[in-house]
């Protein structure tokens, strides 16, 4: 039995990324991340884009400029597919995390991925940060790329980054889902629970606005929060390896660029 | 029977007027006897009509391959059917809590999910009276909303007598969102992506469910690459969550190689969906009418590829459960459901395949590529851990063939067929064999042909139950264990 555990060993390799003193992983061709949208070709159109997007995240201004925003895009690709002008597409850009809600509005082109520190975050817990990871709503897609980070690919131990099993033991809260009413009461329990200084990271559209759930009267995320939130990180559900950049963009462990 | 039901086969749509409307106490005595003669409710559900309530009951007769449908029209109150058929307690309560319908005699109406418009006085999550047991050194534990690890909320209560369980209790409600409620007033898009997120990590299964009932409807067939690009997402889903549970068994026997790979692998399995459409969890694949992407030959030989490394890793990693000792020791005889518990309560899936119950959709009710590509089903007798455990790794070796073969010889065809208008008044009942089980959904049109009732029934709902049953007379330690081996859906069984 012992020399089958070493064989299975010795299968299955070395696994974990080099990212990010290396180059992550490699992303699906069709991976969509950071929109880049074309807003002078946007003048002269009527806009069916922002009537199609299923969770309304496309914004036009008076001038019809269109700005996307990434907390309550699914990063579906229906409006890029029904552009008539083919200005709006997703890049394979990854780093999509943002420390203020208002950052996440965006035509991509000015897109910052140093938008995501907390100076305070970094000092504080830069070498150690312990997550309580509360499901609120969520459909358990969100779940499990948070948990993928603790396996051998991912490893986020390598960061002194945990997730601890009661928030006594968390410095900040990790939140998934679109807050249901019948969570309401537990997540700001849990909240509550965790002694300060603490920071609230939100993975995923639901967690962030609300998302498809944005105007159910069953729902908080977005209109009526429950918590306050220091780091959105935007996808339906985000990347395992956008969650990672924004966790360690938001403690400082990545600067340059 | 003649006259008491309607025989349809699964996708088949007919008219609601089809719909045999029986006397409120007929329709409970053939209920009852359907289910007394081997046939399983799938569904019990009611739509409002202009006058009262239609109540509907889908009776699954798996051996045959046909579905019965029978209704009765109610309007304050029905008599229930639990007294006699276990199966039917669910669904009553749901249809009370929802819309107040009063299922006369039934034993205990609970609530469900504590939505904000209940039909309960008392609607306060949480707030309602609990099984109790009383008597010297009798003790309770109670655990959730939030639980330890990186999973949905869910409240379970424990009736212990030491670290002997003598009752769970599992109360839901917490993840409640309102699909249901928002589904009606959606845009075809808006829809589809919350049957996508319905339960999140069975996309492929609620959104194929979806998609075959409105192509059904509105009377056009997918192409066959589109069907089989389905079914590659329906069993890719299958593989990386078998072998992500697999794993997390593992880890809650403490023995960390299988652990600690399969949560890696499990990730490449997710990483191959993504090959095909971007995101590891299919959204935006499956539409009405066929799939949004394309396989090109570059696309398939990596997929190809990959299959081939997941298998190898999978084999090495998994295939060391079977020969420790200490894991088979805590596996077997842990969480035992007998073969007649689970008939009586109706449970689908790899959960019901573990206690020798033959039935999978794939086979019973084949639709789409499962018509031309047989998938073995895979059963065991114990229904035990270690029986959920084997079926699950028996299921994903087998769809780790059929996917093989399916990208081997891909239907050479358009991946989207034209667009039609849904029939008027109509009724669909859509089965999906989900990783977890039968996906049911059912979907009625109005008479504009727009969607007018929709009903979604994650095999969550039927197989809660069955943790509770697997827990009796158990250690409270094995719980989590116990659960692992069914890894059944918090936010598909609350929508």
């Amino acid at each position: 039995m012992l020399f089958e555990i070493l064989k299975a060993r010795f299968q299955q390799g070395h696994q974990t990324t080099a990212y990010p003193a290396g180059p992550p992983p490699q992303l699906s061709e069709r991976f969509a991340g950071m929109p880049a949208i074309e807003r002078s070709a946007c003048h002269s159109c009527d806009g069916i884009c922002a009537g199609l997007c299923p969770s309304r995240a496309i914004q036009r201004d008076a001038a019809g400029a269109v700005a996307l925003d990434m907390g309550r895009c699914l990063f579906c690709n229906e409006c890029a597919e029904a552009c008539p002008k083919d200005a709006i597409r997703f890049t394979s850009q990854y780093q999509l995390a943002a420390a203020k809600r208002e950052d996440l509005i965006t035509d991509g082109v000015n897109a910052d991925a140093r938008l995501a520190l907390n100076e305070r975050a970094a000092r504080l817990y830069g070498r150690s940060f312990a997550l309580r990871v509360v499901s609120a709503g969520g459909c358990g897609a969100c779940e499990a790329d948070v948990n993928v980070l603790t396996t051998l690919t991912w490893d986020i131990g390598r960061f002194g980054l945990h997730y601890a099993a009661s928030p006594r033991h968390a410095d900040g809260l990790l939140l998934i889902g679109p807050v249901p009413e019948n969570m309401a009461f537990a997540v700001k329990e849990t909240y509550d629970a965790i002694p300060a200084p603490k920071f609230v990271i939100a993975v995923g559209a639901c967690a962030i606005s609300g998302g498809m759930y944005a105007d159910h009267p069953e729902c908080h995320a977005g209109r009526r929060p429950i918590i306050p939130i220091d780091l959105h990180i935007p996808g339906c559900p985000p990347h395992p390896l956008t969650i990672l950049d924004g966790l360690l963009r938001f403690l400082g462990r990545i600067s340059e660029e | 029977m003649a006259g008491q039901s309607i025989v349809l086969r699964n996708n088949q749509p007919v008219a609601l007027t089809e719909i045999p409307r029986l006397s409120l106490d007929a329709f409970r005595a053939w209920t009852v006897s359907q289910v007394e003669a081997g046939k399983r409710l799938a569904v019990l559900c009611c739509f409002p009509q202009i006058h009262g309530f239609l109540l509907c009951a889908v009776l699954a007769d798996d051996a045959n391959g046909w579905l019965e449908l029978a209704g009765a029209e109610a309007a304050q109150e029905f008599p229930s059917l639990t007294p006699q058929c276990v199966q039917a307690q669910l669904f009553e309560r749901e249809i009370f809590e929802t819309y107040g319908l009063r299922p006369v005699d039934h034993p205990w109406l609970k609530p469900v999910r504590f939505p904000c418009a209940s039909h309960h006085p008392n609607h306060k999550i949480g707030e309602m009276d609990y099984f109790q047991v009383e008597g010297p050194e009798v003790h309770e534990v109670a655990v959730g909303p939030v639980h330890a690890g990186v999973i949905e909320p869910g409240h379970f209560r424990f009736q212990c007598h030491g670290e002997r369980v003598f009752h769970l209790e599992i109360s839901l409600g917490y993840q409640h969102r309102g699909v249901m409620q928002a589904l009606l007033q959606a845009s075809e898009s808006q829809r589809r992506h919350l049957m996508e997120t319905a339960a999140g990590d069975a996309t492929a299964g609620h959104t194929t469910a979806y998609c075959n009932a409105l192509d059904a409807l509105a009377g056009r067939q997918a192409p066959a690459r589109a069907h089989a690009i389905r079914g590659i997402a329906l069993e890719f889903e299958r593989i990386a969550c078998h072998i992500g549970d697999l794993g997390a068994m593992a880890g809650d026997v403490g023995f960390l190689p299988t652990q600690a790979y399969c949560g890696r692998i499990r990730g490449a399995a997710l990483n191959m969906t993504a090959a095909i459409c971007g995101n590891r969890f299919s959204r935006g694949l499956i539409r009405p009418g066929g799939v949004a992407y394309d396989l090109d030959d570059a696309i398939i030989r990596h997929l190809l590829e990959r299959l081939e490394a997941v298998r190898a890793d999978a084999v090495s990693a998994i295939e060391l459960l079977w020969i420790t000792p200490s894991v088979l020791e805590r596996f077997e005889r842990t969480g035992v459901v007998s073969k007649e518990i689970a008939e009586e309560i109706g449970l689908v899936g790899p959960a019901a395949r573990a206690c020798g119950l033959n039935r999978d959709v794939r086979h019973d009710f084949a639709r789409g590529i499962y018509q031309f590509q047989q998938i073995p089903i895979a059963s065991v007798e114990s229904g035990d851990v270690y029986g959920r455990a084997m079926v699950r790794w028996l299921e994903l070796l087998r769809s780790m063939t059929f996917v093989r073969e399916m990208l081997l010889a891909l239907p050479d065809s358009k991946i989207m067929s034209e667009p039609g208008a849904m029939k008027p008044e109509s009724i669909v009942v859509s089965l999906v064999e989900g990783w977890r089980g039968e996906i049911c959904h059912i979907a009625v049109t109005d008479a504009q042909g727009e969607l007018s009732g929709y009903k979604i029934i994650d095999p969550s709902f039927h197989n809660w139950f069955g943790l509770a049953c697997a827990l009796r007379d158990e250690a409270i330690s094995d719980f989590p264990l116990c659960n692992k081996s069914f890894n059944l859906s918090y936010c598909g069984f609350d929508l």
